[in-house]
């Protein structure tokens, strides 16, 4: 399969980039990974007549811890950094190891090495696991512009399938995380076949008081609807209770509250709320015992 | 038309390459080393697996141009003095049936054990997740990955 005919850009800076694409408009994509975008251009389901690549553009990618306002510690990620640098990441393993864990279950080794955070955020599978790991854990996303940056928070990020906040002349340069004090994480996804993409993905970001009570709690769902979205009904039944089987179980079946569930060739309606209801509770409890 | 040069195998290109001609075409076609695979093309088999810059990546799923100054490898490219150690561990083992997974399989796990040497099963399985065997032989295939391992330590 060979893409359309587009014309090859590849800049040096984001300031560069950014000009270039408030010049060509909707007729221009940028080119991060090309793990999705390659594949939706060689199905011609995309034919950009531009494509800048943001491979030169080496400002965007790092991962560095930022003290922040009073006592919000965070990382600050580039949006070129690959699932592979997120994985082996030794301070995302130590202060925020939920993005670290999700890794672990995206694609294959050679998809890690080349798919990037900004471009599985930018791209909006809604499928995609890192959409819900960053909605669990309260993310904001950096987009710059034309005519500056603006911060965008992860719970309104994304908008429907493959379809963010982001208006064309916007790049995506830096996703920001919570450094993680008395949390526990966990990212667990159903899939068809291990590299799959998920039929139900949960990230869960949990907060005991010491014993076994949840003092707060997050959780992202990816795979059941038309975009990620944080299952607001679990948190809500979990806040301030007992995490004992039954408290859990009861909380988990509230995972597609208010949600218009996808059914497909993989999962039916009914099937995937089930499966939802079943891998949430085993995040939470995969959180809980986990580090 | 963008010029691009490119190493491969140790050996340096310069060639104009349109900017939408894939990366698997350009080493099939223009550089003429066809151990490089095209299986599904849609970036799941992992038949078209090189080393780029020292990390596989599916060459399908890349444009030439994107190439331009990178340093690659190719299946031609494992066999120096002799076979290369996986080479050799995967026809001890009898890890080939049809063989079209082969050279993406034998470089993945090149990089698994550059990285890490003496890789456990589970290790070895998660390295080669992005290789698909179509006639099932992943036993023997991991099974000559550990070998392999082996015999480097000795
Ligand atoms: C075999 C295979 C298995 C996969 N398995 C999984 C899986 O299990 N889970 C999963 O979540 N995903 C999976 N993926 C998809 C993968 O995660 C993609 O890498 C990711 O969706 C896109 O990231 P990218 O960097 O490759 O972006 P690209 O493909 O380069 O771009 C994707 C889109 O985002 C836009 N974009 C990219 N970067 C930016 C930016 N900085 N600012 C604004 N827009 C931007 C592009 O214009 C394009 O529209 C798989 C892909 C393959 C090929």
């Amino acid at each position: 399969m060979i893409p359309n005919k587009f014309e090859y850009i590849r800049p040096n800076t984001l300031q560069e980039a950014l000009s270039i694409l408030s010049a060509y408009r909707e007729d221009a994509k940028v080119l991060a990974g090309g793990q999705s975008l390659l594949s939706l251009m060689k199905l011609r389901l995309a034919s950009p007549k531009y494509l800048i690549d943001l491979s030169g553009v080496p400002e965007l990618n790092y991962i560095r811890e930022e003290s922040g306002r009073g006592n919000s510690a965070r990382i600050a990620i580039g949006a070129l950094t690959t699932y592979a640098q997120i994985k082996e990441s030794a301070v995302l393993q130590a202060k925020s190891p939920l993005l670290v864990q999700t890794t672990h279950l995206i694609g294959d080794v050679q998809v890690r090495n080349r798919g990037t955070l900004g471009g599985s955020l930018a791209h909006a599978d809604p499928a995609g696991d890192m959409p819900a790991a960053i909605l669990a854990l309260g993310a904001e996303i950096k987009a710059v512009g034309p005519k500056g940056a603006r911060w965008i928070k992860a719970e309104d990020f994304f908008v429907t399938a493959f379809t963010t906040a982001l208006s064309f002349d916007e790049i995506v340069a830096e996703v920001r995380v919570p450094v993680l004090k008395g949390y526990k994480t966990a990212y667990m996804k159903n899939a068809p076949r291990p590299s799959d993409f998920a039929i139900v993905g949960v990230a869960v970001c949990l907060q005991p008081d010491g014993g076994r009570t949840c003092q707060n709690i997050t959780i992202g769902i990816t795979g059941v609807t038309d975009k990620a979205y944080r299952a607001v009904g679990v948190e809500e039944s979990l806040r301030g209770k007992q995490l004992d089987p039954k408290i859990i179980e009861q909380a988990a079946s509230r995972v597609t509250d208010g949600v218009e569930v996808n059914g497909n060739i993989h999962a039916s309606k009914e099937f995937r709320s089930y499966l939802a209801s079943i891998w949430v509770k085993r995040a939470i409890q995969a959180a809980m015992s986990g580090a | 038309m963008h010029k691009i040069k490119v190493r491969i195998n140790g050996r340096d290109f310069e060639d104009e390459v349109d900017s939408r001609l894939l990366l698997v075409h350009y080493i099939r076609q223009k550089a003429r080393l066809t151990g490089t695979h095209v299986g599904c093309d849609t970036g799941n088999c992992g038949a078209c697996t090189i080393i780029f810059n020292g990390k596989t990546i599916k060459s399908c799923l890349m444009l030439a141009v994107q190439a331009n100054g990178a340093d690659m490898t190719t299946v031609e490219g494992l066999a120096k003095n002799g076979l290369h150690p996986i080479q050799e561990a995967f026809m001890d083992r009898f890890a080939i049936q049809c063989g079209y997974c082969t050279p993406g399989m034998m470089l993945s796990a090149c990089s698994l054990l550059q990285t890490n040497p003496q890789p456990n099963e589970a290790e070895i399985r998660e390295a080669i997740e992005g290789n698909l065997c179509m006639c099932t032989g992943y036993q023997q295939i991991v099974e000559a990955i550990q070998y392999a391992a082996e015999k480097t330590r000795k």
